[in-house]
């Protein structure tokens, strides 16, 4: 039992630097609620013995704000146009390209980051596309987060490949025709598809204009929003334990006998292997 | 949606909850209009117009100012209870099963609308309407421009004397010298002599191949030396309306491609690798002596070689897709090509 006695100095400075720290914290919640959600996120329950293999997704997720931020700072200095200059008869595109590597401080390292980034980026999607698949962490209620994660997928891969023209020199060019034909052997709508990306008939300035807001504009947005959806179902749904969970993927014997409901669920929810976290009410699991 | 049926009170006791909001007042828009007067009188007569627009805003203020704070300073808000018109018995709701209120409730037409459902129609209808009238140009923006006025260029590769009888050249030319060296094409002629057709008439014959490889449309290179030393005739440059056009001779074996390895005939016939097809050709015309490009078509195979060759010609398709065969009917419907 505390003894009441005077507040030594030591603990009213304490005191005040804790309210100092609070106010402001205690401002957003009171309006927002974001600090009751962020708190909700970071604590919520998961299954004991999750796996560091569990971690790729986030990694994935790194990986992509990596390219985001880069890609940001890129496109202060690429410049992307088809026209020649005139001093030198070289491509705008290609010369600002140049200039991000050899001339902009730094421009070296963050375009390498961007260019190598890609690479990680598409690598971490898959592995953590190879997790999931290993530990069945598709299976019900998680199926609509495969989904997604196949359209993330399609999406990231659909920024390399217009990522790629924006650089406009020989490989870049012929890598493109090729991918754009590929595109366009597709059955009856191909070759629409094929014409639409080129901006025509013959891929030219409109072609590199048009990735390139395709690029940094519409794919990343999509993305974006879709990882907002990924993230939702993670956070509803709870994580898989590992397949080799001791937990018995959390069926304690007592909830056995009588499957509870969910709330908004009118039927029995059937257990799918390696599902703990998701019997958990809303606060979180006991 | 239920539609609810309050008794006169419950709908008076709601109302007094609600009395927390500021009363609606009308002055915000005569100061909105007086704003907009002084803007435009910026523009037309700042001293008078502009003046008549502040006096406006400042009294419209005043007053708007004058009923926000009412409630501040304490005076008595005067709020007109909404007024609804009591609905008939019924009105606008199913009746009830008799069981649950003893009564049947005389039956309801069918067509009733309630208020909210009119409004949560309105809502969707006007934002489905809005959203159309914002989509839909949008969305043609984005996809049409692709697909209409797709213009046809000529180009002009010089006199027909350029080219020696029976000489093959790789010729190098910019299609749309607007769009400069992203439009540079390369074409395999040779000069087939005239043709006499059955009625007498002769005319140039040229074998215009395009090098764009029918399997995924690389570059396609000539297998053969180039240049004066092997062939015997002279490589030029030449200046036309399409700019600088280069004209390489060369002894074509073959074409070959750097990409997937496709290999053709000197005709353009595929005799290797993963090209579907053909090479394609290119259309031509003599205007004034002059050797004329005009737009590609498509070739299953050349029979034959030169002049006397037979020609399975086809519409432009794109590289990779069948013209012949059963594989043609995947691509039914072509884009609009010049
Ligand atoms: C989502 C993941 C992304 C991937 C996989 C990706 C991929 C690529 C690739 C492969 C290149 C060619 C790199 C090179 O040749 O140096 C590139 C270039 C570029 N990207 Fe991205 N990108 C991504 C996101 C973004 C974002 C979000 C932006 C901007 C908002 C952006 C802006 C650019 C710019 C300006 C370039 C041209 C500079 C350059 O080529 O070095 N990228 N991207
Ligand atoms: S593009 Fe020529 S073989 Fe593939």
């Amino acid at each position: 039992m505390a003894v009441r006695r005077k507040p030594t100095k030591a603990e009213l400075r304490r005191q005040r630097m804790e309210e100092l720290v609070n106010f402001p914290l205690d401002w957003l919640e009171e309006r927002s609620g974001l600090i009751g959600g962020v708190r909700y996120f970071l604590f919520r329950n998961v299954p004991a013995d999750v796996n560091w293999m569990q971690t790729l997704g986030s990694a994935a997720l790194t990986a992509f704000l990596v390219q985001a931020i880069t890609g940001v700072i890129l496109a202060m200095y690429y410049v992307p146009s088809a026209a020649t200059d005139p001093a030198t008869g070289k491509p705008v595109a290609w010369e600002s390209i140049v200039n991000i590597s050899d001339g902009v401080f730094m421009g070296w390292l963050v375009r390498g980051m961007h260019r190598w980034g890609a690479s990680v980026f598409i690598i971490l999607m898959f592995l953590h596309m190879g997790r999931v698949f290993l530990f069945g962490a598709y299976k019900y209620p998680r199926e609509l987060n495969w989904i997604i994660g196949v359209l993330i997928l399609v999406m990231g891969m659909m920024e390399g490949f217009t990522g790629y023209l924006l650089p406009w020199d020989q490989t870049a060019y012929w890598a493109t025709v090729v991918g754009i034909n590929l595109n366009g052997t597709a059955p009856f709508l191909g070759p629409w598809l094929a014409q639409f990306l080129r901006g025509g008939q013959e891929i030219g300035g409109e072609t590199l204009t048009r990735f390139y807001s395709l690029h940094m504009l519409v794919i990343p947005g999509a993305i974006m929003a879709l990882i907002g959806l990924h993230l939702y179902l993670v956070i509803r749904l709870g994580v898989t334990s590992p397949p080799w969970s001791k937990d018995a993927a959390g069926m304690e014997p007592e909830q056995e006998e009588e499957p509870r409901l969910r709330p908004g669920l009118t039927r029995p929810v059937p257990r799918p292997a390696g599902a703990s976290a998701l019997q958990a009410e809303p606060g979180g699991r006991e | 949606m239920e539609p609810e049926q309050p008794s006169p009170d419950t709908e008076h006791e709601s109302l007094h909850e609600e009395q927390h909001l500021p009363p609606p007042t009308l002055w915000p828009i005569g100061f909105a209009i007086g704003i907009v007067v002084v803007l435009v009188g910026l523009v037309i007569n700042p001293e008078l117009i502009s003046s008549i627009g502040a006096v406006i805003a400042i009294v419209f203020g005043f007053l708007w100012a004058r009923d926000a704070t009412a409630e501040l300073r304490g005076q008595p808000l005067v709020v007109e209870p909404e007024r609804r018109e009591m609905r008939e018995a019924g009105e606008g709701m199913t009746a009830p099963p008799a069981d649950q209120q003893g009564v049947a409730l005389p039956p309801v037409p069918e067509t009733a609308v309630t208020r909210s459902r009119f409004l949560e129609g309105a809502t969707l209808g006007l934002g489905g309407v809005i959203g159309g009238l914002i989509t839909v140009p949008v969305a043609g923006f984005a996809l049409l421009p692709s697909f209409l006025s797709q213009k046809q260029h000529k180009v002009d590769l010089g006199p027909l004397s350029t080219f020696p009888l029976n000489k093959w050249y790789i010729a190098t030319f910019t299609v749309d010298p607007m769009q400069g060296e992203v439009s540079r094409r390369t074409a395999f002629i040779r000069n087939n002599g005239t043709v006499t057709d059955s009625k007498g008439n002769a005319s140039p014959s040229f074998t215009i191949i395009s090098n764009r490889c029918a399997h995924l449309g690389c570059p396609v290179q000539a297998n053969g030396p180039t240049g004066q030393k092997f062939t015997g005739n002279p490589s030029i440059t030449e200046h036309t309306d399409n700019g600088r056009v280069d004209l390489e001779s060369v002894l074509p074996a073959g074409y070959g491609c750097p990409c997937h390895g496709g290999q053709y005939d000197p005709e353009g016939n595929r005799i290797a690798g993963p090209p579907v097809r053909a090479l394609d050709r290119y259309a031509f015309e003599v205007d004034n002596g002059r050797l004329i490009l005009l737009s590609t078509y498509s070739v299953a195979k050349v029979v034959g070689t030169g002049a006397q060759a037979k020609i399975y010609k086809y519409k432009q398709a794109g590289p990779g897709q069948h013209v012949d065969g059963p594989e043609q009917w995947f691509y039914p419907l072509q884009p609009p090509h010049h």
